[in-house]
């Protein structure tokens, strides 16, 4: 348990349910999945987590070697699968985890039995006839927006993030800013993500997946969500009515009952 | 204004009932709301006035997300849309607008969500501050955080290859004995430590095995460290008396400049036809720890007095065997000196663990050391730490 304990795993739903595991992006942590998990808990086993670097123990989970690829995180994933004995897990990931998530499963293709990829890009830099939707001036541009971040979180979150609990005021403080994490780790995280190119590793994947994608998604447009689709070797694409880039949060009932109906297709049930 | 010249109270009473639209549209800070999928819904003028946009270039027409410069569309999209939607505001959001030519306006943001009845949506109004002198500052001053990081990253670099030249960058082979050592920073590193070790060929069948720990850290220590290293070095080619060498490495820290003082074992490795013989001599450090080969831990060697104060030290030779499956352990205070709150890792666990892992070759039995006395401080190293170990490998 000790890998998940540290990545302050949450877990929810019968023990004896399918196990679904719930992956959240870049630039926030696992409440990403609070509104959305509730459809699923009453019949499978609802697994979270903190990706390392992300929530209120980022610190301790983050290894700037380990996480300096995508590969990184996804051996996170593993670990804490393995711990926790998932085999034949729903993975749910969101934004740069729907990759992470493709990468752990050919790690271990027997981890999961399905992925939903919500919001996936497989590389966001254009790169010749390949349109991801952005240039590297503009994951430089994000970097300096990062920066720009920096001083605030400096200030206001550093006390807090080293556990002040003699300073209850600190607290509302806290929720504030919760989606901001230590901006070190974050400009890591962001380059990391924002450079990853996972195109060729699409085909690799053995299990079935659902796409998921948004309408006016700038993060990942429709045709990076057609892209994986088409390169996947078993996909459904599902476009939601959602708008945006966060489904999960701003359209949970869309998004769940979109990925319960996959499942009743594929005659999973819990 | 001039109406008001003779009568204060007559103005601020007009301000007090001053219109709500004129306090909007003139506020001194920007105002812009914007629907679920970001369009711009309503604009106050100074903002219009600030970034340069007609009201009806925005209203209906552009999200708001057009407005920034991409890298903060992706942060808004990633991280403050998340926070909107979880915590229904955020503030202090930097971020530069772009002018109707592209001129970048770095503003501050407050986003306040404002949810409408049932599922009718909501909007986000957002009052947009601008901070373009305060910005420029936050960037300087990054720079020079930016700055000093990087000097703490040399400095880090430059003590690390320091430390690097006082330890030996590998164990000699020596027939007929299996050797072990480690060696781990304080901290991260970024201070040389006064711990060290070497070990080194004296003639065909003789060897200097030294230990210890010089007092403070830093550059000073380091000088020390060189010197206690090389002094060791240099009398055990010229006697075989292991209390000679220790005392000449006390002569040496006494007359030092920076006049510090040091702990230190020394032993002398011969290879008889009988095996493989020590001499041993202690200053002012804990004994050696003799592990036999059935894991029974004991200490080896005579205690005597801390080398480069107090006059010539007392020191005292100790003769003995190593015998096949034994192993000699030398430490540093560093490991015994581990700390978990009130608790030290003590010698104690250090036997036990010596005990448990006899059967382990040399290497094996360093790494198992340092490591468990890391762990014991969460991973938190306070002194640094070094370790060496001597086996004569089981026969058979």
């Amino acid at each position: 348990m000790h890998t998940a304990d540290r990545h302050q795993m949450k877990m929810t739903g019968p023990t004896d349910g399918r196990p679904m595991v719930f992956v959240h992006g870049f630039g926030c942590d696992q409440r990403m999945w609070r509104y959305v998990i509730p459809w699923f808990e009453d019949r499978f086993r609802c697994v979270s987590f903190d990706l390392a670097g992300a929530g209120s123990r980022g610190a301790d989970t983050y290894d700037p070697e380990r996480h300096a690829t995508l590969d990184g995180y996804a051996r996170d994933v593993v670990e804490i699968c393995s711990e926790l004995d998932l085999d034949g897990a729903v993975y749910v990931g969101h934004s740069v985890s729907a990759m992470i998530g493709v990468l752990a499963s050919i790690r271990r293709p027997d981890l999961f039995s399905h992925l939903v990829l919500v919001g996936p890009s497989p590389r966001y830099v254009d790169d010749g006839d390949y349109v991801g939707g952005f240039t590297r001036s503009d994951i430089d541009d994000l970097l300096d927006s990062l920066d720009g971040n920096y001083l605030g979180w400096s200030a206001q979150m550093a006390p807090v993030i080293m556990g002040n609990d003699d300073r209850p005021e600190l607290g509302d403080e806290l929720t504030e800013s919760f989606c901001r994490t230590d901006p070190d780790i974050q400009r890591r995280f962001a380059r990391v993500t924002f450079l990853s190119d996972n195109r060729e590793d699409l085909g690799q994947v053995s299990v079935p997946c659902l796409v998921l994608q948004c309408r006016n998604d700038v993060i990942a447009p429709e045709y990076v969500g057609r892209y994986v689709h088409e390169h996947l070797p078993r996909s459904t694409f599902e476009m939601l009515d959602a708008s945006g880039h966060c489904p999960n949060l701003s359209a949970p009932d869309e998004t769940a009952n979109a990925i319960l109906s996959y499942l009743a297709a594929e005659n999973i049930t819990g | 204004m001039s109406d008001f010249g003779q009568n204060p109270q007559a103005f601020f009473d007009a301000l007090l009932e001053d219109d709500p639209t004129e306090l909007y549209e003139n506020a001194p800070c920007g105002y812009v709301s914007i629907a679920d999928d970001r369009t711009i819904i309503k604009v106050n003028r100074t903002f219009c006035r600030w970034t340069g946009y007609g009201v009806d270039d925005l209203v209906g027409k552009r999200s708001f997300l057009d407005l920034l410069a991409v890298g903060d569309r992706i942060f808004w999209e990633t991280t403050i849309a998340p926070s909107l939607e979880l915590q229904g505001r955020s503030r202090e959001i930097a971020v530069d607008l772009l002018s109707p030519d592209g001129v970048r306006l770095p503003m501050l943001l407050n986003l306040l969500r404002v949810d409408g009845p049932g599922t009718s949506g909501s909007i986000v109004r957002i009052a947009v501050f601008d901070a373009r002198e305060r910005r420029t500052y936050e960037r300087e001053l990054l720079a020079a955080r930016r700055t000093a990081e990087n000097a703490a990253e040399t400095a880090r670099i430059l003590a690390e290859t320091l430390q690097r030249t006082l330890l030996p960058p590998s164990l000699p082979e020596i027939d007929g004995i299996d050797l072990g050592g480690v060696y781990c920073a304080a901290g991260d590193g970024s201070i040389v430590g006064g711990d060290f070790y070497d070990v080194f060929e004296i003639s065909d069948d003789a060897w200097g095995v030294v230990l210890g720990d010089v007092c403070g850290k830093g550059a000073e220590a380091a000088v020390d460290t060189a010197l206690a290293r090389y002094t060791v070095r240099a009398s055990a080619i010229r006697t075989r008396s292991p209390t000679r060498v220790l005392t000449e490495l006390h002569n040496a820290m006494e007359h030092s400049d920076s006049q510090g003082f040091c702990t230190a074992v020394y032993l002398r490795v011969r290879r008889r036809d009988d095996g493989i013989r020590m001499s041993l001599a202690v200053g002012g450090h804990h004994l050696p720890l003799l592990v036999g080969a059935g894991g029974d831990v004991r200490e080896f060697g005579r205690p005597g007095a801390l080398l480069g104060m107090l006059g010539p030290p007392r020191l005292h030779a100790v003769d003995r065997l190593l015998n096949p499956g034994e192993s000699l352990v030398l430490y540093t205070d560093g490991v015994i000196e581990a700390r978990r709150d009130e608790e030290f890792f003590g010698e104690e666990r250090l036997h036990h663990l010596l005990g448990a892992n006899a059967h382990r070759p040399a290497q094996e039995i360093a790494d198992t050391i340092s490591h468990e006395a890391i762990e014991f401080q969460r991973g938190v190293v306070r002194d640094d730490i070094a370790v060496v170990v001597l086996q004569v490998p089981p026969v058979g």
